[in-house]
């Protein structure tokens, strides 16, 4: 019984997005072929335990799930006489009966690509794209989607269903977008996976300052992107999808030194390097060559690169803050931001001189827009506090303050302005 | 799929045009036509809201006010009607209605009843 239980859990992670992607092409509608499969899951664990577990567990779900789906469409084409369904229900019969053994097919059709442009489609709102992305690609249930958002289940299950209804109602294509549209649509797309992984890596909110899963969900689906893309003729080896890969790699790295015993955030320059993921530096490392081979330089490219000399630093030391600083003077033509500005500055500063960076930093023209960023506060602290200005800097920790969320971030910056009062004498540690 | 192309545009700022800017917008229309006869159904250019009026049926009365339901920045200006087999049409097709640039296209499914 465990080692059904197990079997249809592996299937499940392994090939949920795969199963449900391929149904979603045959019926052009999300809410029954996410039904359909429940269907099937439940079908094996009723049969598996009996007849065996399958030769190929995702063919027979697939299989199951399709026979399902034809169920189902026919009583409401009967119910109905839709015309609509009744068509669908014709391919979808012509598909499963023109494969031979299509009782267990081998190969299921990838269509995983289709359904990742369907979901991150711009006329859907991002934080929809999100929720569809998570839910029909990385088979995260609805009730793992809202807490990891810190979302009520019925707002997150109301959303998933909106998303849902507009697909089938606007008409979204379930398809990949024309050449002319491929790039801007792939931006699209990064732009959803990367929101997910920084939701992992910082929580917005609350006392969790890391949720692993959502980064590792991240990756995962970011390395299935690079993959379609790579095979997919029409498509090709992306840069950019390589570039982003490596960058969520290399940050994912740090994992276990970001947070010590305690729960408590540690800067990078703070951070215990022998904790850092060797295996997973590498393996990012490499992917960042690979994309950097293609020759096509882009925003995730460029971060990737800086997140990869903070990881070959064995101390912080010996990081390379001249290339990180002309990295992210780079990055600022390419993607202008006031927080790469904000990064830039303190990548100057470094290599500098903390005066060098508070120069640059009043005079950012965008300061504007950080007035409001605790991130902005707490880097000008920073710096103000290694040139020696106690008392300017104790305002802008308590500036920073005011207007961060996040609990862990919170205590870290409440230690910072601490250690400030009670050894005002004492040079803090660099 | 049938999408109705709403066009909404700032009416005041299209009643400052020139004789010559007129032209080049009727101009930019008509292209827009010509390249795009195979998916139009038909559309058509409205008057401007303060010819508008709006009714209410409210306890059996009808209640007529002057001007459109809610003053916004934008205004209908006009429509198309179109047929496509996806939103990706639609939406370039409404891209290239001479008021995407100014204004702003709200591309609407049809609802179809069979």
């Amino acid at each position: 019984m465990t080692s059904v239980a197990t079997q249809l859990e592996t299937a499940y992670r392994q090939d949920y997005g795969r199963i449900l992607a391929s149904l979603i092409g045959a019926v052009r509608d999300f809410g029954l072929a996410e039904d359909a499969l429940q269907e099937a899951m439940v079908a094996a664990l009723e049969s598996w335990p009996v007849s065996g577990i399958p030769a190929n567990p995702a063919g027979w779900l697939a299989a199951v799930a399709r026979r399902r789906a034809i169920d189902r469409l026919r009583r409401n084409a009967i119910l109905t006489r839709k015309q609509s369904e009744l068509q669908a229900l014709a391919e979808i019969e012509r598909q499963t009966f023109s494969v031979p053994g299509a009782e267990e097919p081998d190969e299921i059709p990838d269509e995983r690509l289709k359904l990742l442009f369907t979901c991150c489609h711009p006329a859907l709102a991002l934080d929809a794209r999100v929720a569809l992305t998570l839910r029909t690609l990385g088979g995260l249930r609805t009730e793992e989607i809202a807490s990891a958002f810190l979302i009520p289940l019925p707002t997150m299950a109301q959303r998933l269903v909106r998303a849902q209804r507009k697909i089938l109602d606007a008409g979204i294509p379930y398809a990949e977008p024309p050449v002319n549209q491929l790039a801007e649509r792939l931006d699209g797309v990064f732009a959803v996976l990367y929101l997910i992984f920084n939701e992992g890596y910082t929580a917005t909110a609350g006392d969790t300052l890391m949720r692993r899963d959502l980064c590792e969900e991240a990756i995962r689906l970011t390395r299935i992107l690079a993959d379609l893309c790579e095979r997919d003729p029409a498509i090709g080896p992306q840069a950019e999808a390589l570039g982003l890969l490596a960058l969520m790699r290399l940050h994912h790295a740090r994992r276990h030194a970001r947070v010590d015993a305690t729960g408590e955030l540690v800067l990078l320059e703070a951070q215990d390097r022998s904790l850092w993921d060797s295996g997973e530096i590498v393996d990012g490392t490499q992917t960042l060559d690979r994309a950097l081979a293609l020759r096509q330089v882009g925003p995730y490219q460029v971060q990737a690169a800086i997140a990869a000399l903070h990881d070959q630093a064995r101390r912080p030391e010996d990081t390379d803050w001249g290339e990180i600083a002309l990295l992210y003077g780079r990055l600022a033509c390419m993607a202008p931001s006031p927080i790469i500005e904000l990064n830039h500055a303190v990548a100057v500063a470094m290599a500098r001189g903390p005066e060098v960076g508070l120069a640059l930093l009043e005079q950012l023209s965008v300061a504007p827009a950080l007035e409001r960023y605790h991130h902005y506060h707490a880097a000008r602290a920073d710096l103000l506090r290694r040139a020696g200005r106690t008392t300017e800097a104790r305002a802008s920790y308590e500036q920073a303050l005011s207007l961060c969320q996040n609990d862990i971030e919170r205590r870290f910056l409440r230690r910072r302005l601490a250690e400030l009062t009670g050894h005002e004498k004492t040079p803090t540690r660099m | 799929m049938r999408y109705a192309l709403l066009i909404y545009g700032n009416e005041a700022e299209a009643q400052k045009m020139s004789e010559q800017e007129m032209a080049a917008e009727m101009a930019g229309y008509n292209a827009f036509g010509a390249n795009n006869q195979a998916s139009i159904r038909g559309g058509e250019a409205l008057n401007p809201t303060s010819s508008a009026t709006t009714v209410r049926l409210r306890e059996g009365k009808t209640l007529t006010t002057d001007g459109p339901f809610a003053e916004t920045k934008e205004q209908l200006g006009g429509f198309y009607l179109v047929t496509c087999d996806n939103l990706d049409q639609a939406i370039a097709i409404a891209a290239q209605i001479p008021a995407a640039t100014n204004g702003c296209i709200e591309v609407r499914p049809i609802m179809e009843f069979n």
